[in-house]
């Protein structure tokens, strides 16, 4: 198990080199940079910057340098010093601004995560057992319709529904009293007042997709002779269900939880622009829109390495589960 | 009878799998997807959605752009076949017109639907030419109302009196399109690099299989973002479509590809590839005559699969605004206008558009899992 998760650990590797690059390049390759844009904002209130001046704010920005430089500067202080370089619109460092998005991100995606096993697993069991019955076609009917509808549509929908019914603003994870408050207790229980929604939101697609897959494979695992065979001994249905064939059906769930998770840490950039959320998608689309370009970059690269987190884990777990993939593939 | 069946003796009549070894392969996928009702019913809607895209200008009461300032922001109007004139039922096709108040604090109208007035609604009314499919010069429209110039508003209108319902099915073009162009570069990429992985094997195999796994455990819509805001402001509207579809695809070909590749992986050990290799087949008509033949059906089935996705990522990041643009109208495009949640509040008609979306998307994926089933050989 051990050099397993050694292996594993030395495969994420050179996947996060290429994620880092891949970030930086994405934002800093296209054509026009954050001083361009500021001169022409300073343009159009009237007041039009010299080349110079743009020449040394370039300078200053270290914009001027070749891109591989600019990278190479960009990812060794991330790497050594944990520096995220500075943010050009906020003038801040861009790691201050960073860190407690990237948490609020990871309480809320590993909040919907939790939220898709709780309701998905019992769900897909009943709908596996009970084949064709009238409750297994109206899960399977909400299932496809969760599928169906975009992320960003049922945030709007359940703020619209908030708003009108309860008289409710249910935008962002705080209250406004809390925002810029410190951590306390209060705050936590704030947060955890305002989680559900958009965790809700967040979840339900994956519900769907989870809901699937186990009632797919626990079909296939129920008609099996070694079912039978319990059965004709007289093991107690319940005990019988939850101890063999529901094992045997936990491995393709726990193989789909990587795209799952991919899924809301994707999705959620866009249900946070829409709920107006602490979390790291407004910052993003904020930090592209300004072409701040640490800033835009080391977003989407704390993303990324989110989820290469994920997907690492939920390797581990597949071979703890299933000794198979352990020894085999590695 | 006219011709004796040489088999027949050993296939009954009353036996219900008589001939099914005469059928082609796509006759017994075909017989096997009729079967599939929900997959049916899919593949019907998505039929009507795109013959809706092909002739937006015949089906929409209004043109795109057509807006009238004394109906900014009206509710929708129900529609009704039919009066009652002294307790009798007539028909006739109608919605009620608008009553409008203007509230002074707000500075906007408030709109009621009138009880007395009634604005008839006719098929085939003449409104402003255009060219059908480009080619043919028409006035025609499936319907509106008799009396041009009467307010129709099925979706309601949006903050510039435009009609919902028209741009609607306007944005269906865009829409629609936006994923078969999508999935078919997709598609190509996906045959292209899956068959390359599945044909020569070993280290280009591994080296390809590692860069998908890798490409798909990127979070897809921070990404697209990124890209998608890296377009410029000042270009052409059909070139960010274009943009758009390619931004689309390259993230979405490596599903393809697996597919393709395990299906190579899987039929080079076949037998019947193996005869046909050893009969003198060159590598081209091998994979073309022989082995596409046998998984072109599962093709279809995951390429239908793909469109949704393409669909649902357009309309985000065009909410978002960095994805088309005007003049080009999607369902994304139109969701544009519900930015926030008062204006929802006060016109939740403006998500009207999104119920295109989850109905395409809903049909799409029926169908996807109907032809997959069908498309698989080993399932009953």
């Amino acid at each position: 198990m051990l050099s397993f998760v050694i292996r594993r650990t030395f495969y994420a590797i050179p996947a996060l080199i290429a994620v880092s690059f891949i970030s930086f390049m994405v934002i800093a390759l296209p054509p026009g940079d954050f001083v361009d844009r500021l001169a022409q904002e300073r343009a159009a209130l009237g007041d039009t910057m010299t080349a110079t001046e743009i020449q040394s704010l370039r300078a200053a920005y270290g914009l001027d340098r070749p891109v591989l430089t600019q990278y190479w500067t960009w990812i060794s202080g991330i790497v050594l010093r944990g520096d995220f370089g500075y943010s050009f619109s906020w003038n801040l460092p861009v790691s201050e601004v960073i860190w407690p998005r990237i948490g609020l991100t990871v309480v809320l995606s590993v909040a919907s995560l939790l939220f898709i096993w709780v309701v998905a697993i019992p769900i897909g069991i009943y709908s596996a057992v009970r084949r064709y019955s009238v409750g297994d076609y109206v899960f399977t009917f909400i299932g496809f319709l969760g599928l169906a509808i975009p992320n960003f549509l049922l945030a709007l929908a359940v703020m619209y529904v908030a708003f009108t019914v309860f008289g409710q603003h249910v935008g962002g994870l705080f209250s406004p009293q809390y925002v810029e408050a410190p951590w306390s207790w209060g705050k936590v229980m704030d947060l955890f007042a305002h989680l559900w929604l958009p965790m809700i939101v967040l979840g339900t697609a994956g519900t769907a997709n989870v809901i699937r897959v186990i009632r797919a494979n626990l079909i296939d695992e129920v008609r099996k002779p070694y079912v039978t065979a319990a059965r004709a001994k007289g093991m107690v249905e319940t005990r019988l269900l939850l101890k063999y064939p529901v094992r045997h059906a936990l491995n393709p769930f726990v193989s789909s939880q990587n795209d799952i998770f991919v899924d809301i840490i994707s999705g959620g950039t866009i249900v946070a622009i829409v709920m107006g959320l602490q979390t790291t998608g407004p910052l993003l689309l904020d930090a592209l829109r300004t072409q701040d370009m640490n800033m835009a970059a080391s977003f989407i690269l704390m993303l990324s390495v989110l989820v290469v987190l994920g997907t690492l884990l939920s390797d581990l777990v597949l071979g703890w589960l299933d000794p198979r993939i352990r020894y085999q593939q590695g | 009878m006219t011709s004796i069946d040489p088999s027949a003796p050993l296939a009954p009549t009353d036996d219900p799998v008589r001939g099914l070894g005469n059928e082609s392969q796509w006759q017994l996928t075909w017989r096997k997807f009729v079967r599939h009702r929900l997959g049916v019913a899919g593949g019907i809607v998505v039929l009507l959605i795109y013959v809706v895209a092909l002739i937006p200008e015949f089906l929409a009461p209004v043109t795109l752009e057509a807006y009238n300032p004394r109906y900014t922001l009206a509710p929708p109007q129900p529609f009704a076949l039919g009066v009652q004139v002294e307790g009798d039922w007539q028909f006739r096709p109608h919605v009620k017109g608008y009553e409008a108040v203007i509230d002074y604090n707000s500075g906007r109208r408030i709109f009621t639907i009138s009880d007395e007035e009634i604005i008839d609604i006719g098929l085939f009314v003449r409104g402003e030419p255009y060219r059908l499919l480009g080619l043919i010069e028409s006035d025609l429209r499936l319907f509106g109302p008799l009396n041009a110039g009467d307010p129709f508003y099925l979706f309601g209108a949006d903050r510039l009196g435009r009609d919902n319902f028209s741009r609607t099915i306007y944005g269906t073009r865009i829409s629609m399109t936006i994923g078969l162009v999508g999935v078919a570069i997709s598609l190509v990429l996906g045959i292209l690099i899956g068959g390359i992985s599945g044909l020569f094997g070993g280290l280009v195999d591994n080296l390809i299989q590692r860069n998908i796994e890798f490409i798909q455990s990127v979070p897809s819509i921070p990404l697209w973002i990124g890209l998608a805001a890296a377009i410029p402001a000042n270009i052409p509207p059909l070139q960010v479509y274009f943009l758009i579809t390619v931004i689309l695809s390259i993230l979405g070909w490596t599903s393809l590809a697996r597919v393709v590749r395990g299906r190579f992986l899987a039929m080079r050990s076949e037998d019947f590839v193996k005869a046909a290799r050893l009969d003198g087949c060159g590598p081209v008509r091998v994979i073309f005559r022989h082995m596409l033949p046998s998984f072109v059906s599962h093709i279809i089935a995951v390429v239908t699969l793909a469109i949704p996705g393409m669909i649902l990522a357009e309309t985000a990041l065009s909410y978002l605004g960095i994805g088309l643009r005007t003049p080009i109208v999607s369902w994304g495009v139109l969701l544009q206008e519900a930015q926030n949640v008062r204006t929802i509040a006060s016109a939740p008609w403006l998500l009207l558009p999104g119920a295109a979306v989850v109905i395409s998307v809903l049909s799409l994926n029926f169908l996807g899992d109907g032809l997959r089933d069908a498309a698989d050989p080993y399932d009953d």
